[in-house]
């Protein structure tokens, strides 16, 4: 089973407060891996907020292929990080030879581009990197987004955190959100891309539970957006409805709600909106999510939310200190990490409401 | 004594042989006067019997007549098996038996010069069943526990009504983050995924019909659960029109267009909106093939209603004038739209059909967004009336062909967008939720039933050949006949009861199924939790095999 954790700060924090975050709840998961996405970059990466960097993971033959393709396209490289590994015997980790997370400028043609124009130039360079590295598994390409990293490895969380010495905590790499969790899928084969947060033009999400709706979902995602590909777990479903609801279509988050876990017929009719809700709930019957799941989702303004499924069947908790809110599947992650906060000021979600965190770190709770 | 002739029809060449026991008859006629068919009758036997008195062999005869039971040898007037004589009798003295010798298609064919007729469905039976090698093999366990039937709430509810393309949705957010809307959206009606099938006010008998509609009052209005009944091609009473029960009611209209003279004339008088139009293009017990209702059903409140003379009326195969599929969506279903004002979802019947593929495709491509709704009927759906080689040997099993139609709309991201509606034969072994759930999880969103409704009021045909004499207006239950005094043996309460209890039944069967794969609303296209042990079957459907 997967437990899930986020971090969002009005500090910039280190991603050893997520591994802390996680550890505690390691009888909650089988310890097969550690996937983090972090968000509104500080440390090095805080100069370079406004370029893509590409996280990515791969073979010496990968990066040869990757630097090809994104030279082809135009990229100029303004950065480069390769964390410093600790390779040390006994660690439980299945390592790639080479991990990058590299800054660029983007291609010249697309100085006078919009905003739109450069994100779907994005989207595409990372889709053609990972198909290009997919055949021989030469590499795993896992966002290419401005002010966004993502790390993701098979293995024990913690031996992770030693192999990337990230349980030392330092200003160099931190971010003011980090989405974190701790598991391979197991469910299928071991696949890195499985592995959640799952991030896709600046959304990001994670999730706790089974989507017993996801051949539904999948069958229906797959023609709707050329990103929505992979399925490595049921779980990338939840991102792909939360970036067609909201970049797609438009709407506003708390639909999202409406499109997962659709309010039952009875209370569509108390509502005075029952034409949207009717319409969101015929047109995106495909969307609908079933089973027990609790979701966390990052958008591109930092905006973090979670919900979770119609019947509450996975918990999850959200709890906060003056400078920095935790959601976490249990609440001994944020025993961890905000010890001293005022823990009867904790927030358990249930199954109709969507708690959101602005860039202020106001949390709301609306009710669907 | 009479001379037989080597080709007079004897019992022996019928599909029914009367067993009957003189020694238990009380000759209280309660079988004769039961049988509509005049199958039996009574008759009186000269008996011999040789006797001897006194103490040495003296053989005399003595004559006696006896009355006795018979059964008619006719292939007009035949027994069909119905049983009647049997439940009827007090001292179990006659019953039928099925002839496995049986010259019977061969003789009527030979005497009548013309083809047989029957009701009921497809009586060839082969291979077992495709839904009976599925399984609902997919159960939650462990991480994805299973819902409680009894105590979870569960969304049991389908779309009849065109769907429109996420995109194409007006609504637009406004300044506090609402959506808003002014625009039209076609109009689409939630109702319970098991619609009461297309059975003409013709075909059944008033107090039969009257029984069905009473039932789904009763589901709607007491039992919250908003079961639709579709009129068929035959009109509805004036008086229903005008009731606010229109609601429940999805008319009909086909290629005789019978009663929509009442209907289009009942329009400015109508307090509700009925819930759907239904066009029926082909119907799969007897595709290519119009309705049938034979002279002798046609009684006087049916000439009334459909406004037509006492006489066998055939509805043409086609709709005149439709001649394509295009000119179908222009032609019929505007006109239907707008003389509703666009409130009444549209939706077509056709039979399942080896280029059924290709119809959805073009209905579910139209760019008006028009057609609500897509009813593909199997060639073991049943029928009042229709000539037996069509019900035998033509159409197409309806699971392969709902499947096609899914994956289709699947292949090109419109799953949804034309609800898919399937029936034929669904129910056909009593279980009707089983049978409805698979069809949903391979892409139905819900079912439609006819033949099993008849069973529930007590219409003993089976597709083993015993009665299926819809056509005749005979129906011994009273079922599907226009004669007073056999429509008088059905009690319309006692039908609406029986139909109420089953739906009520089945609901609590589809929660039971829906629970252990942890879904809480139909799980529509969800092939992943079915699992079949027939490695044909799996291949052709994309389901797991298991064996």
């Amino acid at each position: 089973m997967c437990r899930i954790g986020a971090i969002k700060s009005l500090d910039y924090i280190h991603p050893s407060m997520a591994l802390q975050l996680m550890s505690s709840q390691q009888k909650g998961h089988d310890n097969s891996g550690f996937a983090m996405v972090m968000q509104n970059l500080g440390g090095i990466f805080e100069p370079y907020k406004h370029l893509p960097t590409l996280s990515m993971a791969c073979t010496d033959d990968g990066i040869k292929i990757a630097e090809h393709i994104l030279h082809e396209a135009g990229f100029l490289r303004v950065m480069q990080w390769t964390p410093e590994v600790h390779d040390e015997p006994g660690l439980d980790i299945n390592a790639m030879p080479n991990y990058v997370f590299e800054t660029f400028k983007y291609p010249k043609a697309y100085k006078g581009a919009s905003q739109k124009e450069k994100e779907e130039l994005l989207l595409d360079t990372r889709l053609k990197l990972r198909a290009a590295l997919e055949p021989n598994e030469e590499g795993f390409a896992y966002s290419f987004w401005p002010d966004v990293i993502t790390l993701k490895e098979i293995g024990d969380p913690r031996d992770i955190g030693t192999y990337f010495n990230l349980w030392d905590a330092d200003d160099r790499f931190t971010a003011k959100v980090i989405t974190a969790q701790c598991r391979q899928n197991t469910n299928y084969d071991i696949v890195r891309y499985a592995a959640h947060p799952f991030h896709l033009q600046g959304y990001t999400a994670l999730a706790n539970g089974e989507n017993t709706f996801y051949l539904k979902n999948k069958e229906f995602q797959q023609g709707l957006h050329r990103g929505y590909i992979g399925f490595e777990s049921d779980s990338q479903c939840f991102l792909y409805t939360l970036h067609y609801v909201h970049r797609e279509l438009g709407w506003p988050l708390h639909y999202y709600k409406h499109v997962c876990t659709p309010l039952p017929f009875e209370d569509i009719e108390q509502r005075e909106d029952q034409k949207q809700l009717l319409g969101i709930r015929q047109s995106l019957a495909h969307l609908e999510i079933n089973g027990p799941n609790t979701i966390i989702g990052l958008l591109p303004d930092n905006t973090m939310f979670t919900c979770c499924d119609a019947k509450k069947l996975r918990p999850v908790v959200v709890g906060r200190d003056e400078r920095t809110v935790a959601i976490s599947s249990e609440v001994c992650g944020i025993n961890e990490i905000l010890p001293d906060r005022d823990w009867e000021a904790d927030i358990y979600p249930n199954e109709r409401e969507v708690v959101v965190i602005n860039d202020d770190l106001e949390v709301q709770r609306w009710k669907q | 004594m009479e001379t037989m002739r080597l080709n007079d029809v004897t019992a022996n060449d019928l599909p029914w042989k009367i067993k009957y026991d003189a020694s238990r008859c009380t000759m209280c006629g309660s079988c004769v006067a039961t049988c509509s068919f005049k199958a039996i009758v009574p008759k009186v036997e000269r008996r011999r019997m040789v006797f001897s008195e006194g103490n040495f062999p003296e053989p005399k005869a003595r004559f006696s007549a006896v009355p006795v039971i018979r059964q008619t040898k006719s292939v007009r007037d035949y027994c069909r098996g119905c049983g009647m004589c049997e439940k009827v009798c007090p001292n179990d003295a006659i019953k039928p038996e099925r002839n496995p010798d049986t010259r019977h298609p061969i003789i009527t064919r030979c005497l009548g010069g013309d083809s047989i007729k029957r009701g009921g469905r497809k009586n060839l039976e082969g291979s077992t069943r495709t839904l009976d090698t599925i399984r609902v093999g997919r159960i939650s366990q462990m991480t994805d526990p299973s819902l409680d039937a009894q105590r979870h709430t569960f969304d049991l509810l389908a779309p009849f009504g065109r769907i429109l393309p996420p995109k194409k949705l007006p609504f637009t957010p406004d300044a506090d983050q609402q959506l808003v809307t002014q625009e039209l959206t076609p109009p689409v009606n939630w109702v319970y995924p098991v619609i009461i099938g297309d059975m003409s006010i013709g075909a059944l008998s008033w107090r039969m019909w009257e029984g069905v509609a009473m039932a789904v009052a009763y589901l709607n209005e007491e039992c919250g659960m908003p079961v639709r009944m579709c009129s068929g091609e035959g009109g509805v009473p004036v008086r229903l029109l005008k009731s606010k029960y229109l609601k429940y009611m999805i008319l009909q209209i086909a290629s005789g267009h019978f009663g929509w003279n009442r209907i289009a004339n009942a329009m400015p008088h109508m307090v509700e909106d009925p819930a759907g139009i239904l066009i029926k293009i082909g119907q799969g017990a007897k595709p290519g093939d119009g309705g049938l209702l034979m002279a002798q059903k046609v009684a006087e409140h049916i000439q009334a209603i459909r406004g037509v003379p006492k006489a066998d009326l055939l509805s043409p195969p086609n709709h005149q004038g439709l001649y394509s599929i295009e000119e179908s969506v222009q032609k019929m279903f505007l006109s239907f739209n707008s003389a509703f004002k666009f409130r009444v979802p549209v939706a077509i019947k056709v039979a399942a059909s080896a280029t059924s593929v290709s119809v959805f495709n073009n209905l579910v491509r139209d760019p008006y967004n028009i057609v609500g709704g897509f009813f593909l009927d199997g060639i073991d759906g049943g029928t009042g009336a229709a000539h037996e080689v069509s019900l035998d040997h033509t159409g197409h099993p309806i699971v392969s062909k709902l499947r096609d139609c899914y994956l289709a709309a699947v292949t090109q991201g419109r799953q949804g967008q034309i609800p898919l509606w399937a029936a034929g034969g669904l129910g056909k072994t009593g279980d009707l939720a089983a049978d409805a759930f698979k069809m949903i999880a391979l892409g139905a969103n819900g079912v439609f039933t006819g033949k099993l409704i008849l069973q529930m009021a007590g219409c003993i045909g089976n597709d083993l050949g015993r009665c299926n004499a819809c056509n005749t207006g005979l129906c011994p239950a009273g079922i599907t006949t226009q004669e007073p005094q056999l429509a008088h043996r059905l009690d319309p309460e006692k039908v609406a009861q029986n139909i109420v209890n089953y739906y009520l039944a089945m609901d609590q069967e589809l929660k039971k199924l829906m629970a252990p794969i942890g879904n809480s609303s139909l799980p529509v296209g969800r092939s992943d939790a079915l699992v079949s042990t027939d490695h044909a079957v799996a291949d052709r459907l994309q389901i797991q095999h298991v064996c």
